[in-house]
This record gives C-alpha cells, structure tokens and sequence, in this order.
C-alpha cells in the first residue's frame, strides 16, 4: 500500500547517522557494608572506570557525612559527585537550622527524597549508607537510583552487587544453611568477609580492583583501613 | 511626626548631605547589646554580651554560625540579622557547592556589603537596623570587619558595637599594639575586658550573659561551651574594673565622621533589639 | 540557591517522552518520516563535535605538572587547522589543557578568562586555585550535561595547591577525578601507559617528566592518525606558568624498519 507521501514503511531509514549523547556513563566499582551491635563497616573499591580502560587506580567513593554516617556511591560517577555535593550542602542547612547534626535515619531518608526528585532523569547511582543510629546500633541503608530506600543489616551494592549479595546472604545471613543458630557478627569476622568477598570480586568483575577503602564507624568515631586488591 | 523636614524618607537628601533615615537605622545598632570583636596573628574572637528581655527568657542569642570558617555577632534589629546570616550562609555554601573551597572572608564582606545598600537607596525599602562583626578565617589569615546599615563594612584589627561600646573601643585602642603578638587566652581576656568596661557597676561578666567564639587556623568556628567559657571567665575574674562603665551616653559606634554640623536630635524608641 | 535547582519551576515530568496518552515515536522511523515535525524536533543541541583535537596528557612531577597537546584541529578524518593551540595559563598557579570539540574549549576559555580578570579586579590578592577551577569545571560541563547540551571537551587541570602539585581531569559529562597520569582519547590507550609505567619506577623530576610527555607526544603522532607533529607544552611548578613554544617533534620512520615501502 503506497502512502501519500511516498514512503514504503520498510524501506525507511534512521536518515543521517547522529552521535547521540549518551548522559551517564558507567563507572563501575563496588561497595559492601555490614552493620553490626554497635559498629558498621563499609567499604569500596577504589578503581575508577569506562569500558576498557581505568581512569584512576586511587579513587574514594566513601563519603564521610558526618562523623557516624558514611555512603558508598558509585555508578555514574558525575551523577555521584553532584549528589554528594548536594548531599553535604543539605546537611550543612539542616545543622544550621536545627543546632546539631543528621542523625544516620534523617540522612537516609532525605537521600531518598533527593534521589526521587530526580525521577524522570535520575543519579544512576547506586548508593549504599551505613551509620551508627539514634540506639547506637549499626544500621545499612540501601538503595535504587531512583530513591527506593531500604534498612537491613548487610548489603553489597555497585558493579558487582550481584555477585556479593549472596555470598553475605549466605555468611551473613545464614541462608540456606542447616544446623546454624543466629549470634550476633563480631567486628573482626565482618571486617575480614568484607575483605574475602572484594577478593572474590576483583577476580570476576573487571569493574572492581586495586584496593578497598574501609571506614569501620563506631559510637567513638571512625577508623580507615585500605586493603590492596589485585590491579590488573 | 517628623524630627526634621529631610528624614521622611531613605531617598531624600538633607541640605547638609545627609541621609536621615541611614542615620537613624545607625542609632539601630547602638540599641542591641555591646560585642567585640578582636584578633591576633592567627585567631578571630568574637565576644557578645547577652541581654534576657525578661527574666522569665532565655538569653538571646548574639553570635551566629556561618559556615566552619566564618561567624558574625549581631548587634541591633535580631530579625534583620537573620535574614542577613540567612544570605551569608547560601553564600558560604554555593561557594563550598561550586569551588570546594570555604569562601574568601572580604568577598563574602563585600557580597553583604552590596546587598545592604540596595536599601538604602530605594524609596520602598528601608535600611536594615543591625551591625554586624565578622570574625573568619581565610588564606590571608584571621579576619574581623564590621558592617553598619549604611551599607559601610570595615576591616578591623578589632572593634566593639552596640550599646556603651565606646568604652570598649577606648580599651581597645589602649591596648591594639598588643593584640597582634598575643596568644589566644591574652586575646579573650583583652576581650574580656574591654566587654566589662560596657558594663554598669552593678553587673559582672558571668557565662550565662557571655559569648565566645574562636575561629582560627585549623580550628574551625566554635561557640564556646559553658565550661571553656569558665575557664576564660576565670581569666579576667576578681581584677580591679576600670572606671569605664561610668563612661555616660554613647558616642555610637559609627565610623568617625564630622560631628561639627547640628547633630539631629537623638532617637529614643525602643525597639525589639539585641 | 543555584545548586537545589528551580524548585518552584521544575522540569516538565517525561521531558524526552511522548505526551500523555500519546504513543512514543522513535525517531528515525517511518511514522516520524511522514508525521509532521515539532518545533522542538528542530532545537539544535550539540549531537557532536565538529572542530576536534585529540589527546591532551597531564603528568605530575615532584614539584609540579607538564600538560601537552598538539595542535591539530581536525574536521572528521580532514586535516583542517593547524594551529590550535589548547594548552591555556589561567592564573599563576593554574595550567589547562583540553581535547575534544575546539569551539567549546574557546567558549570556556573567553569565560574562565573572564572570570580571572573579575578576580584581579577584586584587588584582594587571592588567585583561583586548581582544585577551585577543577570543581568549578565539574559544575558547568555537568549542567551542560544536565540540560543535553554537553560542551564536547575533556579537560585537564594542572597546578599548584598549597604549595602541592594537583592535577585532574574532567570530562563531558562532569565526570572528575585527581591521578598522577591522565591522558584522554586515544592517548588513554596508548600514553596512559607509558605514564603509569614510568610512575611506578619512582618519583619523577622536572627533565624526567618532560622527557616523558615528549616520548608519549611521539607515540600518539606515530599512531594516532588525528595527531599532528607541532604540540604546546605547558609547565607549572611553584614559580609559576609557563606554556613553551610550539614544538615540532621529529619523526624517524627508519624504526619501521619491517614495513618496505613500495
């Protein structure tokens, strides 16, 4: 059936070959946190990418937010900047106006408002929070890039989140396992899971290596730690 | 109504070239309380003395937060230094937000600066009743200055506002040679007393009426807490007081300027101030 | 407040997407072909760049940073400008270079310009430090992004910061980081490393570090078709900004000893 304007249908082409701009960009990196009693740890690799090819082998993607918060970002690493920026901009009004600083839940729950702000063109960040609570509990908040927030005790996030989650579900978790009682993680065993599962990722993910950022948060303030990973 | 024929308004000049109404929002400032603000070679202080409207209040606040590397001691109207810290605070953070560095003391000065003059030459505005002393701490060092509602800012080595503040300027000026070279605990007890010297005899420097803040190198604004407080209070406690309280009225803390011409009478409204 | 967006008018909700109710049209298609064109169908944004110059790369030494970058300014596979030059002293602590769209660097350039003599102007002595600029360039090439109107550049921030030397990248999108070794394009493949490798050995001086960019200035002539012999060389230390004369590097072909010419 020819048409009026003289087109056959099938034989319609995309016209002039564009470059389309593409707005985000795939970083890469992983993060993994673990929140215990009275302690939470996080960590992030420290490579940053495109494809093939490494822009830094030293780049931190923990945030200190205040001194019993800290969030692993990674993803689109423009989008990450711009919404730590942010981020840090609207905890420094709310500790003007309110005379003391975010507690970890009040930060969660902005992330997430600020994250669902920009639905219809969101950060293409996956964020992971960990912090000490009001109870001086650990705690982990994790999210989707358009704002899903979500509280649990361990969580992997990033490049090869799909990887990790289970393994922690396993260790962590307990799952599927028989003959196991639950007791509560001490600080040491999280902390070197952390590092054995970063391990396991760097051999799988070409998007984690280099090494491991550790922030360990306590009620008395934070540790650093930095892990080597393999740099190929 | 009036009080002269050429104050009825911020626009209108007066023969002798001056702006009533700007000299009356001045007086503003000599109605809050006294605060000081000095430096040596590496901190700003800022010390305020607080007023209680009654005794069933609290005492009101003198010294705002800015942002880690700035603070300012508000004397005058409270609302309209909210509104100023308010835009000094967006200020700090778009600075932060767009270069990852704190902002320059004097341009931020000099931002506050602008915005107070647009009032004072608008027929639908009215200039804002409040002084300002900024202490900051930048690349250049520590910083104090203080800002009048004439829109006028000043870089000082230190300075005192508010009411019966001239006897502090008097100690300062005294004492200005010393500052520079002093350490921190000399600096707040010059502070210190200077603030005294406000004071009517029957009243004492306690940590219920005073304010401290330092901010320095690597020692980002702090508001001093009840027991720094005392240990500073302790620095000046039991010495003999100068005469300056008797010092009567208030030659105003305003920049020096021709006083040879018929001075317009004195305001005497009492207004909702700090 | 500039960085919380316009609150009170936000972007319309589905800026890309159909019209409610209305069927999403690819473009390209043959609906699109016969339907009849929107207004906004016809908004120009950068698609790509026009005017491009490749590789700019960066390295640290002990007590500062070179920048390097030819001066080709190529149209597509044309050799069309020969005298591009894009390595740029900002102030006395500050070198730039930039690779990409050559248009847009001269954008930003007339506007960073701008913004040091407003500086100067301010009289109080303090100078624009690299990691201010370096931010400050995040900032506007992500809103350029934001808006889908990027400007086509990745750039390279050299300097001194505090007294330490810095030296970062940021690319089209926003996307920024701080290394020892940068080098964009193609040079990402084939200086960075070179770069990383001479890293490795040990710290760096000045002569060494020279030496360095001069050799990876070499390599990227010899392979990347959209380089050029003629390249700018910009050093920043503690003393100052200086960007050197263009340069001509001169190439010896009697290496490709295998390939006969016939």
């Amino acid at each position: 059936m020819l048409s009026l304007d003289g087109n056959f249908p099938e034989y319609a082409v995309p016209g002039a070959k564009q470059v389309r701009f593409e707005p985000y960009a795939d970083n890469g990196g992983s993060i993994v946190a673990i929140a215990g009693e009275d302690y939470a740890v996080i960590g992030a690799d420290t490579r940053l990418s495109t494809g093939f090819s490494i822009y830094t082998r030293d780049q931190k993607k923990l945030f200190k937010l205040s001194d019993r918060t800290v969030l692993g970002a990674t993803g689109c690493w423009c989008d990450t900047l711009t919404l730590t920026r942010l981020l840090k901009a609207r905890m420094q009004m709310y500790e003007h106006e309110h005379n003391k600083s975010m507690s970890t839940p009040a930060v969660a729950q902005m992330l997430s408002t600020m994250l669902y702000y920009k639905r219809f063109f969101p950060y293409y960040v996956s964020n992971v929070l960990a912090g000490i609570d009001a109870d001086g509990k650990g705690c982990v908040y994790s999210y989707d890039p358009i704002g899903h927030c979500e509280r649990s005790n361990y969580r992997a996030g990033g490049s090869a989140g799909a990887q990790l989650q289970p393994l922690l579900d396993n260790q962590i978790g307990l799952k599927n396992m028989q003959n196991v009682s639950e007791a509560p993680l001490p600080r040491e065993k999280a902390l070197a899971l952390l590092k054995d599962v970063f391990i396991s990722a760097a051999e799988r993910d070409i998007y984690t290596g280099d090494s491991i950022y550790i922030l360990i948060i306590t009620a008395n303030g934070m540790q650093e730690e930095k892990f080597e990973l393999r740099k190929d | 109504m009036f009080r002269n024929q050429y104050d009825s308004d911020v626009t209108v000049w007066s023969p002798q070239g001056r702006l009533h109404q700007v000299e009356y929002a001045m007086e503003a400032v000599k109605l809050g309380s006294a605060t000081i603000g000095l430096k040596n070679k590496e901190y700003a202080v800022l010390i305020a003395l607080k007023r209680a409207v009654s005794e069933l209040s609290a005492y009101q606040k003198k010294i705002i937060p800015i942002d880690d590397h700035i603070g300012i001691s508000i004397s005058g109207l409270t609302a309209d230094a909210r509104m100023l810290s308010r835009f000094m605070r967006t200020e700090c953070l778009n600075h932060r937000y767009a270069h990852d560095a704190p902002m320059p003391v004097g341009r931020l000065i000099a931002l506050v600066g602008n915005k107070m003059q647009i009032c004072t030459q608008r027929y639908d505005k009215r200039p804002l009743g409040v002084g300002l002393l900024v202490a900051g701490y930048d690349d250049q060092g520590p910083h104090i200055y203080q800002t009048c509602p004439s829109a006028n800012y000043f870089d000082c080595r230190a300075m005192a506002i508010g009411a019966r503040s001239q006897s502090a300027r008097t100690y300062l000026e005294k004492h200005l040679t010393t500052f520079i070279d002093c350490d921190l605990q000399e600096l707040v007890a010059h502070g210190l007393r200077a603030l005294r010297d406000t004071l009517p005899n029957e009243v004492d420097l306690n940590n219920k009426n005073v304010s401290i803040a330092i901010v320095g190198p690597k020692t980002p604004l702090r508001i001093c807490e009840e027991e720094e407080l005392s240990r500073f209070l302790a620095l000046v406690e039991g010495e003999e007081r100068r005469g300056g309280a008797s010092a009567t009225g208030d030659a105003g803390a305003a920049p020096p300027r021709d006083e040879g011409d018929d001075r317009d009478p004195q305001v005497a409204v009492a207004m909702d101030t700090e | 407040m500039a960085f919380m967006g316009d609150i009170m008018n936000p972007a319309p909700l589905w800026q890309n997407g159909p019209s409610p109710g209305a069927f999403y049209n690819f473009p390209g298609n043959s609906s699109s072909l016969a339907s009849n064109h929107t207004p906004q169908d016809f908004k120009a944004h950068s698609a790509s760049p026009i005017t491009t110059t490749t590789t700019v790369i960066g390295v640290k030494f002990d007590k500062g940073c070179v920048i390097a970058g030819d001066t080709l300014g190529s149209y597509g596979s044309l050799a069309r400008f020969r005298d591009c030059p894009r390595v740029m002293k900002v102030n006395d602590l500050i070198l730039l270079g930039s690779g990409g769209d050559y248009a847009d660097f001269q954008y930003l350039k007339d506007i960073i310009t701008q913004k040091i003599i407003d500086e100067k102007c301010i009289g109080d002595g303090l100078q624009l430090k690299p990691r201010s600029l370096h931010c400050w360039l995040t900032r506007v090439l992500y809103n350029k992004r934001s808006k889908m109107d990027p400007l086509w550049n990745s750039y390279v921030v050299a300097g001194i910061q505090d007294g330490e030397p810095f030296l970062g990248a940021v690319d089209k999108l926003g996307t920024a980081y701080e290394d020892a070794a940068i080098a964009n394009g193609l040079g990402a493949y084939m200086a960075t490393p070179l770069l990383r490798d001479a890293l490795e050995k040990g710290p760096l001086d000045q002569e060494a570090a020279l030496a360095l960019v001069r050799k990876c200035m070499k390599v990227l002539y010899y392979r990347d078709a959209r380089a050029f012999q003629r390249y700018q060389i910009g050093v920043v230390t503690a003393e100052g900004v200086t960007v050197h004369d263009t340069e001509e590097l001169q190439p010896d072909w009697s290496l490709a000893h295998m390939i006969h010419m016939k």
